[in-house]
């Protein structure tokens, strides 16, 4: 799967190290979505038919195959719960997160 | 040559618009709202004959307008964008995300009074009610003046020690629909002290980048810090753009402000705009009758030109600062501005405000004449009240009324105004 690799910002010394406005190198990512979630997606691959309804509808695209099994990117999965609410097997279920 | 003394004439929007022509933008898109109109009218009617080679965008909205201009800009593109008034205001949104997005872009303003109540006549309290939104402010006195600071505009917005938007004012009809002799530059002279654009801050298939991206608290401030330099150093930038345009085109205009007659006067006024054109026929009638009269032209509100006001007035006993602008409530924002720079100097002279021209009012010779009078009689008896509305057609004292004073002796009339 090719996402973005997390780079941290490294802060300039001086001012005249710092972006000038808004632009900087395309893809470089500072942070995950991780912390956004109050549930988690839980999936049971014995129940999952394949049909890759969740794939198709993952507003943040997290949802990836690994040897034609599917699996959640959990660094970028924000918890929104339209994969649990639309898989017709019931194959993923959301769990509470113990803060 | 610079001019092949080619003169036309030419109303200030119209004059701004030939310097657009000159300067080659891109990509132009504007909403029309007068007194603008005529501008993007000349500029649509250049692109259409083809004697302007730009992408000429239709909008819905100023606000659409400035989005599409810092679109454009994120490709590198030069711009030019003009509004007015209520479209000013309907941009707001996008003033500060233009400026700190570090991008460029030309605008030329049609100063012109806010509603309520409605007015289409000039002021200058759009403008001035967006000092804080990180663009750089000029303000022309004539139609020629307004043709060669579009130009000078580019060359400073572009620079990238500035990289900052600039609005260029002219007031409402007075400036953008009176008829001068506007003398036009060469092509081939403005190609010269304006060169393409050329930047790192756009979007580029050879080198990737994010634009308009978030800042978190731990970097948010180094941004605004880096925007707040930029435009302390435009002051530099501007002043020397200004002595360039002036020894190649032999108009140089005193960068940030203009002292006319101001060396040795003990009374000054300060002034913005085109109101300046007035100010300095009665300045030379005063003189000739003896009076150590002088003006200074404030030509940009950000940066703002403390240093230069606080030398240009160091003789004077008392200073005036004539806006077309008001901060109801306290005082004009130039004055708060001239005030607070008058401070930093280290130095107190007597200083009155005259709010004057709202909504399209006209400031007389009589009127200025008078200010002149107020500063000489200020020093020897300096008044309660520093804001002084110029003009007014009614009394402003508080009536007395008699039902209010159960029996007890009526209470002198007292100024409405107080310090």
């Amino acid at each position: 799967m090719n996402r973005p690799k997390l780079q941290p910002f490294s802060r300039p010394k001086h001012i005249d190290g710092f972006p000038i406005g808004t632009c900087f190198d395309a893809g470089h990512l500072v942070d995950t979505n991780a912390g956004w979630r109050t549930e988690t997606p839980e999936l049971n691959p014995g129940l999952c038919t394949g049909c890759l309804l969740c794939y198709l509808l993952c507003p943040d695209g997290v949802i990836f195959q690994v040897d034609s099994q599917l699996a959640i990117d959990y660094d970028f999965c924000k918890g929104c719960g339209i994969c649990a609410h639309e898989c017709k097997a019931k194959a993923i279920v959301m769990q509470k997160v113990e803060l | 040559m610079t001019t092949d003394g080619r003169k036309v004439f030419a109303s200030g929007n119209e004059a701004v618009a030939l310097g657009v022509r000159l300067a080659r933008p891109h990509v132009i898109a504007a909403y029309p709202i007068t007194p603008q109109t005529t501008v993007v009218e000349r500029l649509a009617e250049m692109a259409e004959d083809g004697s302007l080679r730009c992408e000429y965008m239709h909008v819905e909205s100023e606000h659409s307008a400035l989005s599409a201009m810092m679109g454009a800009s994120a490709i590198g593109a030069r711009t030019f964008t003009a509004t007015s008034s209520q479209g000013l205001l309907y941009m707001a949104e996008c003033l500060h995300y233009a400026s700190g997005g570090r991008f460029p872009i030309v605008m030329m303003n049609a100063n012109r009074a806010l509603a309520l109540p409605w007015s289409i006549y000039g002021d200058q309290r759009d403008s001035l009610s967006q000092l804080d939104c990180g663009w750089i402010q000029v303000y022309v006195e004539d139609a020629q003046e307004a043709l060669d600071m579009i130009i000078q505009a580019y060359v400073v917005a572009e620079h990238p020690r500035v990289l900052t938007p600039v609005m260029v004012n002219l007031d409402g009809f007075v400036l953008t629909h009176t008829y001068e002799l506007v003398e036009v530059p060469t092509q081939q002279a403005v190609d010269e002290f304006l060169p393409s654009f050329q930047t790192t801050n756009k979007m580029d298939l050879a080198a990737p980048t994010n634009m308009g991206f978030t800042a978190m608290p731990a970097d948010y401030m180094e941004f605004k810090f880096q925007q707040h330099r930029a435009m302390l150093d435009a002051a530099e930038i501007i002043a020397e753009t200004d002595r360039a345009f002036g020894k190649k085109f032999g108009r140089p205009y005193g960068g940030l402000a203009d002292g006319y007659r101001s060396d040795d006067a003990d009374f000054i006024l300060l002034t913005l705009g085109s109101v300046t054109g007035t100010a300095r026929v009665v300045v030379d009638q005063l003189r000739a009758e003896g009076h150590k009269v002088g003006l200074v032209k404030i030509r940009f509100m950000r940066p703002f030109p403390a240093a230069e006001l606080a030398f240009l007035t160091r003789k004077a006993k008392a200073v005036g600062v004539l806006e077309k602008n008001i901060s109801p409530g306290y005082e004009g924002t130039v004055f708060t501005n001239v005030n607070s720079a008058f401070l930093n100097a280290g130095r107190l002279p007597l200083v009155l405000n005259f709010v004057a021209g709202l909504g399209g009012r006209d400031i007389s010779k009589a009127d200025i004449a008078q200010m002149f009078e107020q500063l000489a009689a200020g020093v020897k008896d300096v008044p309660n009240d520093r804001v002084i509305f110029v003009n007014l057609q009614v009394d402003t004292y508080e009536q007395s009324d008699a039902k209010t004073n159960h029996g007890e002796e009526p209470q002198p009339a007292r100024v409405l105004l107080r310090p």
